[in-house]
């Protein structure tokens, strides 16, 4: 009882969190709400990252690629077709992520530790390769420019408040979707194999599968974000989906604290106000960046949130004397193959 | 000290209110997207630097204006720099906005100036059809397309005797562009492109490529960026290529031709401007430049101070009223200026017409004109000028518009093999 | 198509190899960081080029003569191997074995690199000197041989040699091959195993600092060469076989043929035709073609 009041408190603060940012947010400048709007989208991103490397503990470089398919499939077909509809945009974006985070998951899912960390790392590569290379349907490094997203039961989202509800919406019904994944037994069998591959195995668990359609289900979550940022931004080039852009969803994730939905949210905001606000004021904010990546493996191993969550239990931890454990992030081992 | 803090709001205030009732436009605020880190990290600072230089050389005042100048940096990403443009316009209030260096970012930031209702003034990215047959209303050019020069030193090299050339082009928008412009110039005069290689941007090992150009050429075509031009002539050199070097504006560009070597001399190359013509104007600008930056003036800097003349002018036609957006960019498209590069108007199209230079890389003994500059350098050297070239080269618009832009395909390559 | 006569396939053959043995400067060191230390080092490229940039500095101090190259060879490699172990002791070490931060130390300490190098040699494009007898070609049957691209093969085989003698053959190879097959074991018999990691971990920058040195010369010295070679020398071992010395070498001969024919037959599907196969080979073979499974 005392587990699910604590678990229902925290879903409340979130809500408000949420709220509250819905509230505030149309009385910022309108750079700032663009900089909001985009670390929502990175937040999803993010937060479908988590599912695969903080609940599943398979770490992918390749988060990019759903990316790039739902940001291409969104762009062509609003540069391409006239008239298109954003269900149609949401359906093909995500339809084709699935469809490829379906056919590369057969591919991957055998490999384990390194080795998947490569093997997604090739397929970055490869769909970086075709966007820059395969001019007449990606249009080359040249990208696509004039992605105006359509109204939504004609209401205009070329508007930046309109498009930062929008977004948060789709944000909101993200985040609930992979909400209740995580707390369905299917979620709990993730964790299950991320701790102990081979006693889930023992206990009967196919658990081959697990992971696959945790890698679908990441990956077709990923598309929505990237549907999302080509409507955002209006244009989209191969720089936009480069392998840097599947490391920087793995800082979020470690950055925010993985395995906690929430966490990667924050995570993809932090990364976002240091690309698109700190640059503004230092030159070489590069500089940051990397620190900001060395300080959060060797000071906030578990993550911001992690760190905070931690330090909660461990004061309740004192005042109920052991009814609460600290949440410590484990690591897998990893598996020497 | 309350009192004293006191005082000194009232000042303030004061202050403020009498700004106030004036009413009119104290300054003019200018953004300039550039990419100040990544790979163009030095180009990106040199473009900035070049609006710099004109700005300090003006006290920072464009008639009764202060100007206001912000420089953002968007590592050559366009996406980034749509966003750092909408940033300039929302929240830094900018009157008008420069940047980007590739063509891709020309491509993505013009749209972000429409919706605005913003003028963006181009001073680098170079691709065709932002002049031609993609224009926006809010956008200017002040620099060249890809292929304008291009077509003039098509001209001379067959005027030269060269009647069999291949082309090697960095494989992207701005390479097809070049090499196209190259090819029309050239095959319209008789002349035949026999071979077209196309290496990938930023190849820096040219070995695949060098084995497909014919030996049996008069000249090579090459048209690289940044360390591919450095690596190109050094590799084609030694695996054994002696016919004549052409190339593109930007494959001995001043940026890259302070560190090539003794490769380069004898490259014969076009720009619309040379740090070596010899004008007084432009004496002074690589001399002021050289001693402000320790730099060569280049291309990419002076297009940024022309840019920045060409704004002066504009809001000293229209009263220094830079509110007034719609009007001052009409007079900035009407403009004559004689900039550094030489003489320079915008044709309806809004895009230069100007001088293309046909430059040959030599190593000028001692610092000839007391420029302060290293002694010893390599120059671009001018050895002929097409004065008042034009985008569409001898065509007319819109004889030139009825051709698809120049792509890996267009012009046809109806020598190749032969 | 132009290339299969005779002489282009010879020149195209000894250009693909020359660049094979450029990759395996680089990526050997690679593979034996992750062999031994099981680290993803994602730096190793921003140490490529970084040996360039020192080399730069090198030069400009001691000027450019024939015997400056092997100069800038040891000094270049060298202080970056010792950045690399300061590196290595402060703050990988502190890792374990987490691939994921790892990999997130490593970036961030490529970004910090990539941004330094333009503070103190601007983003200039620079070329390094090549000394008098490697700056010409040699005409063998009409055929130009570009003579710097035989001293990397030359430079290459030479460090394979010397590696191969090294791990095989001598005490410290030895202790070198304990440590990767059993770490706990090698520590119970008395090796410390810190300072061979640490040593490993300089060793395999220092090839790779070498590499930039030499490679600074024929790709030329600029930002964003490392995020450029980067994928390179993932291709090399990872379709070798991560940790493997013999790995490396057939992986980068792999990786060059592929790459040169594969861009001079199928331009359109350069990238494409190095990576699918990178995707399928780890598909089929997760521990690439010569890992220890």
């Amino acid at each position: 009882m005392s587990r699910l009041s604590s678990e229902l408190k925290q879903v409340f603060w979130v809500i408000a969190a949420f709220g509250a940012l819905g509230a505030v947010t149309p009385f910022f400048d309108d750079y700032t709400q663009t900089i909001i709007t985009r670390a929502l989208v990175f937040a999803i991103m993010a937060m479908s990252l988590d599912i695969l490397m903080g609940y599943t503990g398979l770490r992918s470089m390749g988060h990019g690629v759903y990316f790039a398919f739902g940001a291409y499939s969104t762009a062509i077909l609003v540069t391409k077709v006239k008239g298109v509809g954003l269900l149609t945009l949401f359906g093909a974006g995500l339809g084709l992520s699935f469809l490829v985070a379906a056919f590369l998951g057969f591919l991957a899912i055998r490999a384990v530790g390194v080795y998947f960390l490569m093997i997604t790392l090739s397929f970055s590569m490869v769909v970086w390769g075709l966007a820059y290379r395969w001019h007449t349907v990606t249009g080359g490094d040249n990208g696509i420019a004039g992605i105006l997203p359509p109204p939504l039961f004609g209401i205009s989202l070329q508007n930046p408040v309109a498009f930062f509800y929008f977004t948060l919406g789709v944000f909101l019904i993200c985040l609930g979707l992979l909400y209740l994944l995580v707390k369905s037994p299917f979620g709990k069998t993730l964790v299950g194999i991320r701790e102990g591959e081979a006693r889930m195995k023992m206990l009967g668990y196919n658990t081959w599968l697990h992971k696959y359609l945790a890698f679908v289900i990441s990956g077709t979550f990923a598309g929505i974000s990237g549907v999302l940022w080509a409507m955002l931004n209006r244009f989209i080039a191969p720089t936009d989906v480069e392998l840097v852009t599947s490391v920087e969803a793995l800082l979020m994730v470690a950055l925010g604290g993985p395995a906690t939905l929430v966490g990667p949210a924050i995570g993809a905001a932090i990364v976002m106000f240091l690309r698109y606000w700190v640059s503004t004021f230092i030159e070489r904010w590069y500089l940051i960046l990397g620190a900001t990546y060395i300080i959060t493996i060797l000071y906030a191993r578990e993550g911001i949130l992690g760190k905070v969550e931690g330090l909660l239990a461990w004061r309740k931890a004192g005042r109920e004397a052991g009814a609460a454990i600290p949440r410590v992030q484990k690591q897998p081992e990893e598996i020497r193959t | 000290m309350k009192a004293k803090w006191l005082v000194l709001l009232a000042a303030a205030g004061l202050a403020l209110g009498a700004g106030a009732a004036q009413g009119a436009p104290r300054e003019v605020r200018i953004g300039f997207i550039a990419p100040l880190t990544g790979p163009f990290a030095q180009v990106g600072k040199d473009q900035v630097n070049g609006f710099i230089l004109y700005l300090e050389q003006n006290k920072y005042k464009m008639g009764p204006l202060t100007v206001k100048f912000t420089a953002e940096d968007y590592e050559a990403k366009p996406a980034l720099a749509v966003a750092k443009a909408q940033k300039l316009i929302q929240r830094d209030k900018v009157h008008v906005f420069l940047g980007g260096l590739l063509a891709p970012t020309g491509y993505a930031l013009a749209p972000v100036a429409d919706q605005f209702k913003r003028p963006y003034l181009s001073p680098a990215p170079a691709g065709e059809d932002q002049t031609q047959r993609k224009r926006h209303k809010y956008y200017a050019r002040l620099s060249f397309t890809s292929g304008q020069c291009q077509h003039a030193l098509g001209d001379w090299a067959y005027e030269q005797g060269h009647r069999r050339i291949a082309t090697v082009g960095a494989d992207y928008a701005f390479g097809y562009e070049s090499v196209g412009g190259f090819q029309r110039g050239f095959e319209d005069k008789g002349g035949k492109v026999v071979a077209k290689v196309w290496p990938r941007l930023g190849t820096v090992d040219f070995g695949p490529y060098l084995p497909l150009i014919p030996r049996n050429v008069d000249a090579v075509y090459a048209l690289m960026v940044g360390p591919m031009s450095l690596a190109f002539p050094k590799q084609f050199k030694a695996a054994g290529f002696k016919m004549a070097l052409l190339g593109g504006t930007t494959s001995t560009d001043e940026f890259i031709l302070p560190n090539m070597g003794d490769e380069a001399i004898g490259y014969v190359t076009t720009s619309h401007y040379s740090a070596a013509i010899d004008t007084p104007k432009n004496h002074a600008f690589v001399k002021d430049f050289q001693k402000r930056f320790g730099k060569m003036a280049s291309y990419y800097a002076e297009n940024s101070f022309t840019a920045a003349l060409y704004i002066n002018e504009a809001l000293k036609r229209t009263g220094y009223n830079p509110d007034k957006i719609e009007v001052w960019l009409e007079e900035l498209k009407k403009i004559r200026v004689d900039a550094i590069r030489g003489p320079v108007y915008l044709d309806s199209y809004a895009n230069p017409v100007q001088n293309c230079y046909i430059r040959k890389v030599e190593r000028v003994p001692g610092d000839r004109n007391n420029l302060g500059v290293k002694a010893n350098s390599l120059w671009n050297v001018v050895i002929k000028t097409y004065p008042a070239v034009s985008q569409f080269w001898n065509y007319k618009p819109e004889d030139f518009l009825k051709h698809p832009v120049y792509d890996k395909d267009f012009p046809p390559c109806k020598f190749c093999g032969q | 198509m132009a290339v299969f006569n005779l002489k282009n396939f010879i020149e195209l053959s000894f250009n693909s190899l020359s660049y094979a043995a450029l990759l395996f400067l680089l990526a050997s060191g690679l593979s034996i960081i992750f062999g031994v230390m099981r680290i993803v080092n994602l730096a190793h490229a921003a140490f490529f080029l970084l040996g360039g940039y020192m080399a730069l500095t090198v030069y400009r101090v001691i000027g450019t003569a024939f015997w400056t190259l092997p100069v800038a060879m040891v000094v270049g490699g060298g202080v970056v191997a010792l950045l690399s172990m300061f590196i290595e002791r402060y703050f990988l070490r502190r890792l374990g074995q987490d691939t994921v931060a790892q990999v997130l130390v490593t970036v961030g300490f490529a970004f910090i690199l990539f941004d330094s190098n333009i503070i103190i040699w601007t983003g200039d494009n620079y070329m390094l000197h090549r000394p008098w007898p490697l700056d010409d070609s040699t005409v063998i049957g009409g055929i130009s041989f570009p003579r710097y691209r035989a001293f990397m093969i030359l430079a290459a085989v030479l460090v394979w040699a010397i590696l191969y003698f090294a791990i095989e053959r001598t005490r410290a190879g030895a202790i070198v091959r304990a440590t990767v097959d059993d770490p706990q074991m090698a520590r119970g018999i008395g090796i410390n195993t810190n300072i061979v990691q640490m040593s490993i971990y300089g060793l395999g920058v220092f090839l790779s600092a070498m590499g930039g040195v030499v490679g600074g010369s024929f790709l030329g010295v600029s930002p964003g060469i490392d995020f450029q070679v980067l994928p390179y020398a993932f291709a090399v071992v990872i379709i070798g076989g991560l940790g493997s010395l013999t790995g490396a070498v057939v992986g980068s001969i792999v990786v060059g043929f592929m790459d040169n024919f594969g861009t001079a037959l199928f331009p359109e599907l350069s990238y494409f035709a190095l990576f699918a196969p990178m995707a399928i080979i780890l598909a089929v073979k997760p521990t690439g073609l010569f890992g220890r499974g």
